[in-house]
């Protein structure tokens, strides 16, 4: 399907496209040069300006439909421009940047009105505020930009606001090192994003979205294997995918309503933006969409096996998130109508983790910050809104007939069946117990905070349902989480049509339609069960000792020590050698001979400082290996 | 076998380096080990380099400002020399170049001695 | 016998003579004016003659020529280079001319006597500084104006000693830590010293090569002008031995001014002990100058030989960008790291040099501007930040500056994710510029290591910021001074530009490319 993408001029209502930006940014920018003195009214600002965003986001959603194509683009001025390298700022306004709008602003302003009430006792909630516009406004950047410099520009911007939130609470050692290490896994995937942004210069000249991908097809298949492998590098650090999925559990240590947005509905999901953005190079090789799927079924097992075995509330959660991410992942790794499929259940997801997430923020206020499963129970009836909400998240998510889950997640089961050969039984398999263990889990969770005996601390007497500014959120998101995915799934489906390729005469799956569903089904109603009778009752206060594979669940299955040994050993001992080597050996051999020479006294204090004559030492040697390299290459020993 | 028209310059740095070594190594195993104040004082220019008064005193630095104003009018007569010699063929341009270029030493002459180096006291 | 004058085009080389009257008169300021009213004169001088030059270097934008007999180009680079070090040595001397922040200014009268002897504690404590950094700094200004034009390599030479050897005196002029600033300043000039040897041998080698290539029948004698280094180069294979020994020594000489690797290791030294005001001259214009002097010898002399020089600097630009991006990692003082910053600035410099296509020439350009401008703005606020015994610089005394002062730390981490490259900065688009170059030119290699060691640089930049912002005040956090007009005005400029730069970059990107021919 060789066919030429283009996008009109932006005119009209969809000319100021450039807003969504703006407002947020703008409004981010008052209250933290303001200070302490917009204390009174920035979370009203920041709320409004989000609030804004969604309904100019739906103005321009309807104005869309149009447009031919239903894609505009609009260039604001020249980026950079050496050479035959020219970048724009320039966005781009498409179906599939317009659902991302639609979710950053519609599901952003619930968090924000959320976080109005959840932040009201911290002194520092205008920063909070100031921080999170910034967020929205790099989210929409980096889904509104028609090239690759403009998204890295906003990822970049993401990173820079989540690193910000997430060590929000700096005084706590572990946010401050929460924060370092999300940044540092996050460097690690920007480096794939940069060197992929330069890869497409060098071969294609261009980063617009338009010229790379009607470029493509030109290309041959390694240089398309490497640049879609760099995306994915970057895709899978910015998602919390393997192997870079170590980061995002840690990142609970920010504020609640963080989690909800960046962690949970947005910004974890720049990854599958990346891909679903990059289809036309995904779909290039083959190769590429087995390593994306491979990714993808890999972390979505990873992050159900260790959710199992988390006591943590949040953390559950996050690593329930690693493992959704993973089922998109496993969607636009396959390809054709999945891509459509992977975005739809990011929507969902969107919804109904965020509802999960304000749900658990909402327990932890009325529990005084007490964040582990172990020590709660009973609140059904204390906090009957929090309990309902929850409770319509918990059926969305474990794919509950009728629930969005269940109209996002069956297809991208059953098109993992649709593969070719022994893949299909594969990753196939991997989705189904993916879809019981993700049951399990949930139930888990959900039996030992809601039902069965109080184990609460002794300090809490009442717990108390949260203030109705919490509240009335929650619900909306409930809602949300119950029929968003059920409504969505086929009109977005065909409303993603251009941007996202069209199902085109897929294989039949290796087992029927029914087989699958009723596996499903049945798996699921297992795990409930399962998780059911055996957390009826509560659990131990403490941490049990377990086997190995509960073990290596708690430790995250050694992904940090993995990277301990792998990644910071290396670099910190490097560092140490150069600098030792720059102490000691330069240094040290100069003034060894001056030691030897003038006795041994003051040896030592001579070693830590830098002589005049030690530098002309290292610069005469320098100068050899100069000369001498460069007659090397005159006689021709070294080209 | 032919040389290299560049064989001479490693034959004079091997003098050179056969030069220093000898006169230093010469000097240690056949000179007679005499010594008196005179002579182990530095270049006989009548300043103690070192050990330095106690506590940083006054280092007197006369001679070295003098022997570099000297130098700088020194340059300046060399350089009138050839001019001098040539001044027909050179004519007013050459002139206009020399009057600029005494002008620019005059300037520095006229710093040195607005701010004292002159002075001897 | 007769003789030929060379033919001068006066307007041509106007911002030379300019800057060189504008020193000469400084001096005679120096001679003539009363004490009280020198600083005021120098200072007006110093920038009405940057003014002026600025002035008429514009007006002669569209001058492409070689004159003073062959010695001086004033062709596309020289212009916007010497623009650029005009505009940076403005912002440099708004610094140096700075006295509200100490009694009597940075600087000391006189920089030679004995380290804590009574005459030297009476001049640190009197209210009045020398004002010879006028003139000083308007000679150096003068040298890297002419460093970058210089056609024949004995001009360059000439030019690269009156550019040292003013800085080397103004290295120890600092009024606070005496001895740290007299040791920078004789470290500096005996390495200066060493490396100058390096490229006046360079300059005989070359002359060597020129020489017994021109002495086929019915040639002349060698020259080291650069088009007959770029003809004997072109044309003969004998004696290439001398070539490339004399390149390379005088690469040497040139690297050196440019502070890389092996040949850094006078900078964090000498920046650590120069007054913070003159650091920051350094930084910006020496850089400049030095690149300039390397472009065009490189480009212009001895292109013919790119294929052969290529790996060797290439290896050193690596080298410089490890050296620089590792050790800083380890650094805690404050100049000291934005001296092994400016270390790994070069190796990027170098990466765009060595692209080896015109791109290379403009973004390597468009790089040195943007840079320059940040590294004024940082070494200001370093003035700002003092304690009672002067400048703070040891980074354990920034921690909680946020809380202090939000507006300074508020800069500094501006300028600090300004030189990591973080997008919307000029850090940003000159690395992406030059990287960009340098991949057109085919120097993969030199970009990945490019690519990788700017992710390492990220990190000490981003631990001042986490210190500035994420940690208590403590007890000894100093205070931030008010800033005078002067140091406020550059700071501002400084800060402006690299937003500007990094925004709309543009209009500027534009004029380096325009300017990025040279001419032979």
């Amino acid at each position: 399907m060789e066919q030429t993408i283009e996008y009109a001029h932006a005119t009209g209502v969809l000319g100021s496209v450039w807003l969504l930006i703006a407002i947020p940014l703008v409004s981010s920018a008052v209250i933290l040069l303001l200070g302490r003195r917009s204390a009174k009214f920035a979370h009203w600002l920041g709320t409004a300006a989000i609030g804004a965003g969604f309904v100019l986001t739906l103005i321009y959603f309807f104005s869309l439909r149009d447009q031919p194509n239903r894609a505009v683009e609009r260039n604001l001025w020249e980026f950079i421009s050496v050479g035959n390298l020219k970048v724009d700022i320039g966005l781009l306004f498409d179906p599939l940047s317009a659902v991302f709008c639609l979710l950053i602003t519609g599901v952003g302003f619930l968090i924000h009105l959320y976080a109005v009430g959840y932040m009201a006792h911290d002194e520092r909630r205008h920063t909070f505020f100031g921080y999170f516009n910034l967020f929205a406004a790099a989210m929409l950047l980096l889904v509104l930009g028609n090239n690759y410099v403009m998204l890295y520009l906003g990822w970049e911007g993401v990173g820079l606001a989540s690193y910000l939130l997430i060590s929000f609470w700096y005084t706590r050692p572990s946010a401050a090192t929460a924060g370092k290490k999300a940044f540092l896994m996050n460097r690690v995937g920007d480096a794939g994003l940069v060197i992929a942004i330069f890869t497409m210069f060098a071969y294609l000249g261009s980063t617009n979205y338009a010229d790379v991908f009607n470029g493509v097809g030109g290309l041959s298949s390694t240089v398309v294997l490497l640049m879609g492998l760099l995306l994915l590098l970057g895709a899978t650090g910015k998602s919390g995918q393997f192997p870079l999925q170590a980061w995002l559990p840690d990142a609970m240590e920010g504020p609640t309503p963080v989690s909800a947005l960046i962690h949970a509905a947005t910004m974890v999901t720049a990854g599958v933006y990346l891909i679903a953005r990059s289809n036309a190079i995904f779909s290039a090789n083959e190769v590429l969409q087995t390593v994306v799927v491979s990714v993808g079924a890999l972390t979505l097992l990873i992050g159900c096996i260790i959710g199992a075995a988390k006591d943590d509330i949040k953390r559950v959660l996050a690593w329930s998130t690693v493992s959704q991410i993973g089922y998109m992942f496993l969607g636009v790794g396959l390809g054709g109508g999945a891509y459509a499929l992977a975005i739809i259940h990011l929507l969902a997801h969107g919804f109904f983790k965020a509802n999960m997430f304000l749900g658990a923020g909402s327990v932890m206020h009325g529990m005084k910050d007490q964040v582990d499963i172990r020590r709660f129970g009973g609140l059904w009836k204390l906090m009957p809104w929090t309990f309902g909400t929850f409770t319509a998240g918990w059926l969305a998510i474990v794919g509950f007939p009728g629930f969005s889950g269940f109209f996002t997640k069956e297809p991208i089961i059953v098109a993992a069946f649709e593969r070719e050969g022994w893949t299909a039984w594969l990753y196939g398999w991997a989705a189904l117990l993916g879809a019981g263990l993700t049951a399990f889990y949930m139930t888990r969770l959900w039996v030992l905070t809601f039902l069965g005996p109080k184990r609460w601390t002794e300090d809490i007497e009442h717990p108390h349902e949260s203030p109705p500014i919490m509240v009335g959120p929650l619900v909306l998101l409930a809602i949300g989480s119950a029929i968003a995915g059920g409504l969505m799934a086929s009109p977005v489906a065909k409303w993603l049509e251009p941007p996202l390729p069209h199902e085109a005469g897929h294989p039949e799956p290796v087992m029927s339609h029914g087989v699958i569903t009723t596996l499903s089904l049945v798996l699921t109603f297992a795990g409930i069960g399962l998780a059911y009778l055996l957390f009826r009752r509560g659990t131990a206060l403490v941490e049990q000792p377990a086997g190995v594979v509960v073990t290596a669940a708690r430790r995250n299955l050694y992904a940090d020590a993995f990277n301990e040994i792998v990644f910071e050993k290396p670099g910190i001992f490097l560092t140490r050698a150069l600098v030792f080597l720059d102490n000691r050996g330069i240094d040290g051999a100069v003034n060894g001979l001056a030691a030897a020479v003038g006795g041994g006294s003051g040896r030592l204090r001579r070693l830590q400082t830098g002589f005049v004559r030690s530098y002309a030492m290292s610069m005469m040697a320098g100068a050899l290996v100069v000369v001498a390299a460069f007659v090397a290459v005159q006689m021709g020993w070294l080209s | 076998m032919t040389l290299s028209p560049y064989a001479p310059i490693v034959g004079l740095f091997a003098l050179a380096a056969f030069f220093a070594l000898f006169s230093v190594a010469s000097a240690r195993i056949a000179g007679p080990r005499r010594y008196n104040r005179a002579k182990l004082d530095a270049y006989e220019c009548g300043i103690e380099p070192s050990p330095q008064p106690v506590g940083g005193g006054r280092f007197p630095i006369k001679f070295y400002l003098t022997a570099m104003l000297f130098i700088v009018f020194d340059i300046e007569i060399i350089f009138l020399y050839p001019w001098a010699v040539s001044f027909d063929q050179l004519g007013l341009f050459g002139f206009v170049e020399m009057v600029m270029f005494i002008g620019t030493v005059f300037i520095a002459y006229a710093y040195v001695w607005r701010r004292g180096g002159l002075d001897w006291d | 016998m007769t003789i030929k004058f060379p033919d001068i085009d006066y307007a041509a080389i106007a911002p030379l003579l300019i800057m060189f009257g504008v020193a000469a008169l400084g001096v005679l300021v120096e001679a003539f004016v009363p004490k009280r009213a020198r600083h005021l004169t120098q200072l007006v001088l110093a920038l009405a003659g940057l003014v002026a030059a600025l002035v008429v270097l514009v007006t002669q934008a569209e001058t492409r020529v070689v004159t003073a007999g062959g010695a001086i180009a004033v062709d596309g680079p020289a212009l916007f280079l010497q623009g650029s070090i005009i505009v940076l040595a403005i912002m440099a001397v708004l610094l140096i001319g700075e006295r509200s922040l100490e009694k009597g200014g940075p600087f000391v009268a006189q920089a030679a006597i004995t380290v804590g002897s009574e005459d030297d504690r009476r001049q640190a404590a009197r209210a009045d500084g020398a004002t010879e950094v006028y003139p000083l700094a308007t000679f150096a200004i003068f040298g890297m104006m002419l460093f970058v034009s210089a056609n024949d390599l004995l001009t360059m030479f000439i030019a690269l000693e009156v550019l040292s050897l003013p800085l080397y005196l103004m290295c120890a002029l600092a009024r606070r830590r005496r001895l740290v600033s007299q040791e920078a300043a004789l470290k500096y000039f005996m390495l200066g010293a060493y490396a100058s040897a390096f490229f006046l041998f360079g300059v005989a080698l070359v002359y060597g090569f020129t020489a017994s290539v021109q002495a086929a029948p019915g040639r002349m004698a060698g020259g080291v002008d650069f088009a007959t280094i770029h003809a004997a180069a072109t044309q003969s294979p004998a004696n290439r031995a001398l070539l490339f020994g004399g390149l390379a020594m005088i690469a040497i000489g040139l690297l050196f001014k440019a502070a890389a690797a092996p040949f850094h290791v006078w900078t964090p030294d000498v920046y650590q002990g120069a007054p913070t005001a003159v650091t920051g001259f350094m930084a910006a214009c020496t850089k400049v100058a030095a690149f300039g002097a390397l472009l065009r010898v490189l480009y212009v002399a001895f292109d013919g030989a790119r294929w052969d020089f290529t790996p060797v600097l290439g290896a050193i630009a690596i080298l410089t960008m490890l050296v620089g991006a590792v050790l800083s990692v380890t650094q805690t003082d404050l100049k000291r790291l934005l001296a092994y910053s400016s270390i790994a600035n070069a190796g990027y410099l170098l990466v765009g040099v060595l692209a080896g296509v015109r791109e290379g020439i403009s973004s390597t350009m468009f790089y040195l501007v943007a840079y320059g401008f940040t590294v004024i703005a940082a070494f200001a606020v370093v003035t700002l930040v003092r304690d009672a015994d002067g400048e703070a610089t040891h980074l354990s005394r920034w921690a909680g500056l946020g809380r202090r002062s939000p507006v300074f730390a508020g800069v500094f981490t501006f300028i600090l994710l300004a030189f990591a490259g973080i997008p919307l900065t000029s850090g940003f688009i000159s690395k992406f510029a030059v990287f960009g170059a340098a991949l057109d030119g085919g120097q993969t290699w030199l970009v990945i290591a490019g690519v990788i060691t700017s992710m390492v640089l990220a990190f000490p930049y981003l631990r001042v910021v986490v210190m500035m912002w994420l940690s208590e005040p403590g007890e000894s956090t100093p205070t931030i001074a008010v800033p005078g007009a002067l140091t406020a005005a550059a700071l501002v400029i400084g800060v402006a530009a690299t937003l500007v730069l990094g925004v709309a970059p543009a209009p500027l990107l534009n004029l380096s490319d325009t300017a990025g021919q040279f001419i032979r």
